[in-house]
């Protein structure tokens, strides 16, 4: 089974190591689980998702990432997307000029060894599937990857890639951000047609709103660069309700 | 250096020494090719007189020709290096220690074992057919393409098209070509033009009479020869009224280059009514120095397009025209150029607006990669007593590395007051986000890259015929492994 473990994992800027924004992150997502990952503005919630991915703006200072008991912090961005590891953007880039077809016919063929080609006819019959899946147009795909695309449809081409590309870990940035209730659902279905025993997922959200169309195994809270609170998904609720002060003054109550 | 007696005589070589690398002269450290070659017909290095007369005397020429060669040696040598705006680099070329005539005859010079493995493994990674490769790689002296293609020939001679090389034409058409031959583009255009005019051999000539739709692409890479591939190839094409033909030259496998420096003219005449499109892809070995003329001449409602798409050379200078000289016609320029570490690409495009209501377009889209660089140059006339003339020029520059260079040097001329003109340039650099969205995806950073610049292209790649297309993204893909890291 594959798991990703986070063990006591620092993260800083690059261009300033000294000061730490994750802060000794402990976390282990097994496939087959997903994991909610909430917490207020600030906390370092994208930060540690970057840096798993290997963002060259941030730099892991101190602790590990383990990839089925192997460090991947040696590894370069791509190396890491191609053992496993699939980063849904928060904002994802626009590529002007490359069909979404083309983007992930180089992505799927850069996963196989040197000098072999890729199927084209098994490609696209795949590629067809899953838009079917996850009821997305066909034309979608001659369009340019994330060029002049609404909020919405940037959301549901990061959702394509990750069903075309097979993930076992899928860390998903704020993915509700910038959608309405619509497109949430949309979204939402199509993370949950891609939920299994091979995927394990991370959520990271801002709201509990998410929550209600992807229900999560696992809640966690991150406040100042650590997971403080843990639980199911009853957590997300109690947090609604109270909001984040009332985990900020757990915290102060234990350490006084 | 004796001129030839009789057709069974050939001439003897201009030098003693037959065995000699025929690109010393020009820096050769960077140059991808160089081999010992024997040649069988060679006028030795330098150009004076007797160079033109040997040239002329190989290639049985009428005298009407010997005496345009020579005055075009006049004019070359009366002028200056265009250096007041062009790059400094133009004073490395050492003319006298050129080549101007060489030519292998009919045999193989080496085999194929003594290709160096870098370039086979070129060849084969662009997906050339065996045969074309050994060509290429100068094994083959001639390209055995008659099997294959000897019927598109015939299949446009049947409609009266005559598609020949320039020796041949001059000597068998002289009434067709003798009346265009060096007027779109005369000697004394530039100084290169000069030494094309007084040195040219090579190239096509092509006459489509009236009316006459060439439905396939008329290609010199199908009918390559020692000639063709020769430094100062001069072209000639001809529509007469209401014809059409597209012409495709080069290939995307780097060539093999017998000299440094590579100087062709193209002329274009497109007569009423008439349609012209040449398209040209070549990637010149890096130590090349390609200084082209190419201009067309677009009559009334006749329309030339230019699609030039350059990679590779030392120093690349080209500026495709068009004189709409007629009514309602029509000129565009569609250009790509890739200047990689050491290339400086200057490419650009002229559009002389001379009759009313004559549009013209011009696209041009530039890559700089690591050290090298990319310089626009446009030229739009448009004077003051037409009106109703139209041009659109979009010019975009991407730079790959934090030292990459690209300049832009527009001139537009617009006087009167019924023109309609548009400008639009842009410079990008690479996004580092859109790297590492696309390496979070499973691309490598050059493979990520490279898929950046073919997307940036891709617009414009997709009017290239289809091979074409696919030979360049994979050029593309080549030139850019080493962009990184």
């Amino acid at each position: 089974m594959h798991t990703l473990e986070i063990k006591d994992l620092y993260v800083s800027l690059t261009e300033s190591p000294e000061k730490s924004i994750v802060k000794g992150l402990n976390l282990t997502i097994k496939a087959g689980e997903v994991h909610a990952v909430m917490g207020p503005n600030g906390t370092g919630k994208s930060t540690f998702s970057k840096a798993i991915a290997g963002h060259p703006d941030y730099v892991i200072t101190s602790g590990d990432v383990r990839l089925d008991g192997e460090s991947i912090l040696e590894m370069e961005p791509d190396e890491r997307a191609r053992a496993g590891i699939f980063l849904a953007f928060q904002y994802p880039s626009e590529v002007p000029g490359v069909s979404i077809a083309n983007f992930l016919r180089a992505a799927q063929q850069a996963r196989l060894a040197e000098g072999e080609e890729l199927d084209a006819t098994a490609y696209y019959k795949k590629l067809y599937s899953k838009m079917d899946m996850l009821k997305i147009d066909r034309k979608f795909t001659s369009r340019s990857v994330n060029e002049g695309f609404s909020g919405g449809e940037k959301k549901r081409c990061e959702i394509l890639q990750m069903a075309m590309l097979e993930p076992t870990i899928a860390l998903m940035d704020e993915t509700d951000s910038g959608l309405d209730i619509d497109a949430l659902q949309v979204v939402a279905a199509g993370v949950n047609q891609l939920r299994g025993p091979n995927l394990g997922v991370l959520l990271i959200t801002h709201y509990q709103r998410l929550l209600n169309y992807i229900v999560p195994d696992f809640v966690h809270v991150m406040y100042d660069g650590r997971i403080v609170k843990s639980g199911d998904k009853s957590l997300a609720l109690e947090l609604e309700a109270k909001g984040y002060e009332w985990v900020k003054q757990e915290l102060a109550a234990a350490k006084a | 250096m004796k001129p030839p007696t009789d057709t069974d005589t050939l001439p003897p070589a201009a030098t003693d020494s037959v065995v000699e690398n025929p690109t010393v002269g020009i820096d050769q450290s960077a140059g991808n090719f160089s081999y010992n070659v024997d040649y069988e017909f060679d006028a030795g290095t330098g150009l004076n007189e007797k160079t033109v007369e040997y040239i002329s005397s190989v290639k049985k020429e009428a005298p009407w020709i010997l005496e345009f060669r020579k005055k075009a040696l006049k004019t070359f040598e009366s002028m200056p290096l265009p250096t007041h705006w062009a790059t400094k680099d133009l004073e490395n070329i050492d003319f006298n220690k050129i080549r101007y005539y060489l030519s292998q005859g009919q045999k193989p010079k080496r085999t194929w074992d003594e290709v160096p493995d870098d370039i086979k493994k070129t060849f084969e990674r662009l997906g050339i057919p065996e045969q074309e490769r050994k060509f290429l790689a100068g094994v083959e002296a001639q390209f055995d393409s008659e099997a294959a293609y000897s019927n598109i020939k015939d299949i446009v001679s049947k409609q009266g098209v005559i598609f020949c090389n320039s020796t041949e034409a001059l000597r068998e058409h002289p009434e067709i070509f003798r009346k265009w031959f060096g007027k779109v583009i005369p000697t004394s255009d530039n100084k290169f033009s000069a030494l094309n005019s007084a040195v040219f051999s090579g190239g096509s000539f092509i006459y489509v009479p009236p009316g006459v739709k060439v439905s396939q692409p008329l290609q010199a890479y199908f009918r390559i020869n020692a000639e063709n591939f020769g430094q100062f190839e001069r072209t000639l094409i001809i529509c007469d009224e209401g014809s059409e033909v597209t012409y495709m030259e080069g290939c995307t496998a780097p060539k093999f280059s017998t000299s440094t420096l590579h100087s062709a003219v193209v002329e274009l005449v497109a007569l009423k009514g008439a349609k012209i499109q040449y398209i040209t892809v070549q990637n010149w070995a890096s130590n090349v120095y390609n200084l082209v003329t190419k201009r067309g001449l677009a009559m009334e409602d006749a329309e030339i397009k230019w699609i030039d798409c350059n990679l590779g050379s030392r120093l690349t200078m080209k500026y495709p025209g068009v004189v709409l000289k007629g009514r309602r016609a029509r000129g565009e320029v569609i250009s790509i150029a890739l200047a990689n570490d050491g290339q400086h690409q200057d490419t650009g495009a002229k559009m002389i607006h001379a009759a009313d209501e004559t549009t013209s377009t011009i696209i041009s889209k530039s890559i700089s990669v690591g050290q090298g660089r990319s310089t626009y140059r446009g030229v739009v006339h448009i004077p003051k007593h037409l009106k109703g003339c139209k041009n659109n020029t979009e010019c975009d520059a991407l730079l790959i590395n934090s030292n990459s260079r690209t300049d832009t040097y527009p001139a537009i001329t617009v006087r009167g007051d019924k023109h309609a003109t548009q400008h639009e340039a842009s410079v990008s650099k690479v996004n580092e986000e859109m790297i590492f969205y696309m390496q979070q995806r499973g691309l490598t950073e050059g493979q990520a890259m490279s898929l950046a610049v073919n997307g940036f292209i891709n617009d414009l790649a997709r009017q290239f015929p289809m091979e074409y297309s696919v030979e360049l993204k994979r050029l593309i893909d080549l030139e850019m492994e080493g962009s990184v890291g």
